[in-house]
């Protein structure tokens, strides 16, 4: 084995009380992933059935509006659609249709539940099976459901590509699957080191293409490149595949420890995961430590945004040397988190679900160096004199593996060094 | 069901929270699901806010649905009631809590909280943003505002501005402004920067000033109503309407018209020499009906511009504007499908397009130069610095904002007398604009097919439209290529029309010029 950092005394946060809120809270819904989505599956079509409000939030999130030729929209439901039922039905395959002949690049159709359309139990799995057969073999139609009810931030692409795998192939031989949306740079990497360390084949969900889907069975083990997959990988289970366990890959100690947890099941030895990964391993933490300069002893809290809180917290503590006060996910998955729980050491709040004010009463009275926050509190936080880091840009930044890890470092050191940088008091 | 991808307005809910945003001392409890709490970075992010919105958001999940969502409202506007101590409660459903009907408002009221609580009905499905301001702002009014005497001096309200408004911080400042001049002091500015309390004593004031129609038109009618106040109809945008305005002032108080001009440049700059080459130039003009309106008028009235194109996506507004845009011897364009007014842009081929930031991405697309002019608008339409709409200076800030997207009038002389120098060749752009210069310049030479990109980069370069069966011969279109960029669409689209008037299958050189001559101004 590789020389790493020690492992915390007993079992890192594994075993620690979490810290469990309800109240208002401060995140997107699971719509918001289709903004990451759509440009992963460029042949794919996300037609949200919701309301203005819906669109108002994709708008939104989306920030700058990407223009040319957006693949997703809002099928607005209107006061005669929550009349009657069988009339939304034939509204939305008119819809659907009008969409499909417009677009013949468009392979996959997503329909996407909203709020609204789950409390009036517009039944999208029906819709999308008739949908399915009108437009076979051309158009592969899947519902999933983003609503703000059921799904928080990035449980939106957990509900999305959950409803992908019943519909893959049929797979016998053993193969690895990566499972989660990474940004196509990050996947090449992916890609190229599990070939150096003579693992394949490697299939990766969600395909980038239709025709790309890869196939299931009892023979494939596949590796979560998100924490917030918990569904997906229930359905994989169910498929017969079997997850490979390990801290999710980020940073240079993350990216390790996947890649070794993959390299046992399949086999590697030591000399060939040294000489893939030497390399790499040694950029990373040369890159890391650049940041790590204005990260050193500051301190942390986390509010809850989209299930990366636990796995960056211990990359933040572990190879940056912060210290964490509080890590707050809106949603913790046990299984899926234990290994990262575990090399986090003791000692911060672990905290799930969210009262926001409640919470942030307890970030003023923390006064944390560093505050992780969604967009609609950062502005009203560092008006206050606090620090604080957008949690956003770490879902829509290539974070994960070696290569990126001293980018993550710095999405995080900037505010800080920025403060620092600043002189806008008036003179002494 | 209707299919939409971006869109103008928000729903009704936002709208109600621009307005309690706006002001102090009011919280909105609204009752939504998780994920409606994307509304606070609107205002956070894209105005730059330094607090969130006084909002709660009840956030009921799917689990709550067949349980007490009622009871959760009412745990949300106890805790909201205790923590922020507000004068007055808004509340309201967004579009989910609509559908399951557990009436906020008179929840709220059964709850017995010690300040007044307004209850806001938002047909989420109906109506939007717009329709959210000026209805919120309505109710509040209606549930507030008493009859007062009236202050011994002249004091006007100024109504409409609310947080998230295109220029409302600086119109308010301009605008108290040219009322201090007239003598005419401000009561209650409203809703942005007021109080409950404020609102409770708008009935002092001797007018009001409705800036908005938008956002504030239901109040300011029934304030004339029902507190006998007039309010002013004419909204001061631009020279012309600006002395309007002071004069219906003056008619409605009885004082004389006192206008301290001298800040006003528009009027020099738009007469002085270099601004010929605006003369004729064609514009598109799309926003909310009381900004496309003003618009129109400054663009034609006091830069010399084409009016090309004129609408707005408030259907609210569609009479003035149909009735405008007649006046301009056009059809108003009333739609809020983006994809529309983007047709209509490709069709008509502006030289300028005054828009909202969905024009801004189509203009950017089709090559064409764009100014922003009404909400929606993205954080760079916030500026840091004092850029009314409204007044005199409002005035000067229209002028360089119309004409900045342009070449510059003697660049544009430059560039017709060395339109063959590799300088001064199309594709360059205005020399003010930095990052749009392709980098092919640098290498000198006019690119080959410079102009066939610059005039229509989405299509193809001849026998489009008017030329259904009109052909271009290669020599006429090298001569076309010749025609500086910015006036080519229009040499290229006269030229198409006259030769299938008089039935020419073919357009030589000889045509372009006959064309040419034909058009002459």
């Amino acid at each position: 084995m590789t020389e790493g950092r020690p492992l915390p005394a007993s079992r890192g946060c594994r075993d620690a009380p979490v810290l469990k809120e309800r109240g208002q809270r401060e995140v997107f819904c699971g719509l918001t992933g289709i903004v990451w989505l759509h440009r992963k599956m460029p042949d794919a079509f996300f037609l949200v059935v919701g309301s203005r409000t819906c669109a108002h939030l994709l708008q939104a999130a989306a920030g700058v509006m990407i223009f040319a030729e957006p693949r997703f929209g809002t099928a607005i439901l209107e006061e005669k659609d929550l009349a009657g039922m069988a009339d939304a039905h034939e509204e939305l395959d008119r819809e659907v249709a009008r969409l499909l002949s417009r677009r013949p690049d468009i392979r996959r159709l997503f329909l996407v539940g909203s709020c609204p359309s789950e409390v009036i139990r517009l039944d999208l799995a029906r819709a999308a099976e008739r949908l399915s057969r009108r437009h076979a073999p051309h158009v592969a139609v899947v519902n999933f459901s983003g609503s703000g009810i059921e799904t928080t931030f990035t449980e939106g692409e957990d509900a999305c590509l959950a409803a992908m795998v019943p519909g893959l192939p049929p797979a016998e031989g053993r193969e690895l699957l990566l499972v989660g949306a990474l940004p196509d740079v990050v996947e090449d990497q992916a890609l190229r080191l599990l070939s150096g360390l003579g693992i394949g084949p490697v299939r990766v969900l969600p395909a980038r293409r239709a025709d790309g889907a890869p196939g299931v069975g009892p023979q494939t083990v596949y590796a979560l490149t998100q924490p917030f997959l918990g569904a997906t990988a229930a359905a994989l289970d169910r498929r017969g595949a079997r997850r490979i366990a390990a801290p999710f890959p980020f940073g240079e100690e993350g990216t390790t420890l996947w890649l070794r947890a993959i390299a046992a099941e399949f086999g590697v030895s030591d000399e060939t995961f040294a000489r893939v990964t030497d390399a790499p391993r040694a950029r990373a933490r040369k890159a890391v430590a650049a940041a790590a300069a204005t990260l050193r002893g500051r301190s942390v809290f986390f509010l809850p945004d989209s299930q990366l809180e636990i796995p960056l917290a211990r990359f933040l503590v572990r190879e940056c040397g912060m210290e964490a006060v509080e890590v707050g996910s809106p949603y913790i998955h046990a299984d899926l988190a234990g290994p990262d729980l575990d090399l986090l050491p003791a000692g911060p709040v672990i905290s799930e679900g969210q009262d926001v004010d409640r919470q942030l009463d307890r970030v003023r009275a923390a006064r944390p160096d560093l505050t992780v926050c969604g967009l609609g509190l950062a502005n009203p936080l560092e008006a206050e004199g606090l620090t604080t880091k957008w949690a956003i840009e770490l879902v829509f930044t290539p974070i994960h593996l070696y290569d990126q890890a001293g980018d993550l470092a710095q999405l995080f050191a900037r505010p800080l060094r920025r403060r620092n940088l600043l002189r806008l008091e008036a003179a002494e | 069901m209707k299919l939409t991808v971006w869109t103008y307005e928000g729903p009704p809910h936002v709208g109600a929270m621009r307005v309690a945003t706006g002001m102090e001392g009011l919280h909105f409890v609204l009752h939504a699901p998780q994920g409606d709490t994307y509304a606070d970075l609107l205002f956070t992010m894209i105005e730059r806010r330094d607090r969130r919105p006084p909002v709660t958001y009840t956030t009921f999940q799917a689990r709550d649905l067949g349980g007490d969502t009622a009871n959760l409202f009412r745990t949300a506007c106890r805790e909201a009631w205790e923590r922020f101590r507000p004068e007055a409660l808004i509340v309201g459903a967004s579009c989910t809590a609509e559908l399951i009907q557990d009436d906020p408002g008179g929840l709220a009221e059964s709850m017995g909280l010690p300040v007044p609580v307004v209850a806001l009905e938002l047909p989420s499905y109906q109506r939007k943003e717009n329709f959210g301001t000026d209805e919120t702002f309505l109710r509040l009014v209606r549930a507030l505002a008493r009859p007062a005497a009236r202050t011994p001096q002249v004091t006007a309200n100024l109504i409409g501005p609310t947080a998230l408004g295109f220029r409302h911080r600086d119109d308010v400042a301009e605008v108290t402004r040219l009322l201090a001049e007239m003598g005419i002091a401000v009561n209650v500015v409203a809703p942005l920067g007021a109080r409950p309390c404020d609102i409770a004593r708008l009935g002092a004031a001797h007018l009001n000033v409705l800036m908005y129609p938008e956002h504030g038109e239901a109040a300011a009618r029934w304030m004339e109503r029902e507190l006998g106040q007039p309010y002013t109809k004419t909204v001061p945008i631009g020279v012309g309407a600006t002395r309007a305005f002071l004069a219906e002032v003056s008619q409605l108080t009885g004082l004389p018209v006192r206008a301290d001009t001298s800040r006003l440049r528009l009027p020099w700059w738009s007469r002085s020499v270099d601004s010929t080459y605006l003369t004729g130039k064609r514009v598109f003009v799309f926003g909310d009906g009381t900004h496309a309106m003003a618009a129109a008028r400054v663009a034609r009235d006091e830069i010399g511009f084409e009016v090309v194109g004129l609408g707005c996506y408030n259907r609210e507004m569609a009479r003035p504007v149909r009735a405008l845009a007649k006046e301009f011897g056009l059809e108003a364009l009333i739609t809020d499908d983006y994809l529309e007014v983007e047709a209509a842009i490709e069709r008509l081929a502006p030289e300028l397009v005054l828009g909202t930031q969905m024009e801004r991405h189509t203009a950017k697309r089709l090559g064409i130069p764009c100014a922003v002019i009404s909400a929606p608008v993205h954080v760079q339409d916030f500026p840091a610095r004092y850029a009314p709409q409204m007044g005199w200076e409002g005035a000067n800030v229209l002028f360089d904002t119309f004409v900045h997207p342009l070449v510059m009038g003697l660049e544009e002389h430059l560039l017709h007398m060395f339109r063959e120098d590799f300088e001064f060749h199309d594709a360059a752009g205005p020399s003010h604009h930095g990052a749009r210069a392709p980098r092919s310049a640098a290498v000198g030479g006019p690119p080959p097919d410079a102009g066939a990109s610059a005039d229509a980069p989405r299509n193809p370069p001849a026998g489009r439209d008017a030329g259904a069966g009109v052909v271009w011969l290669p020599a006429a279109e090298t001569e076309l290529r010749k025609v500086p960029f910015f006036v080519r669409g229009k040499a290229r689209r006269n030229t198409e029309a006259y030769a299938a008037e008089r039935g020419i299958a073919e357009i030589g050189v000889e045509t372009l010029y006959e064309a040419k001559a034909h058009y002459a101004r």
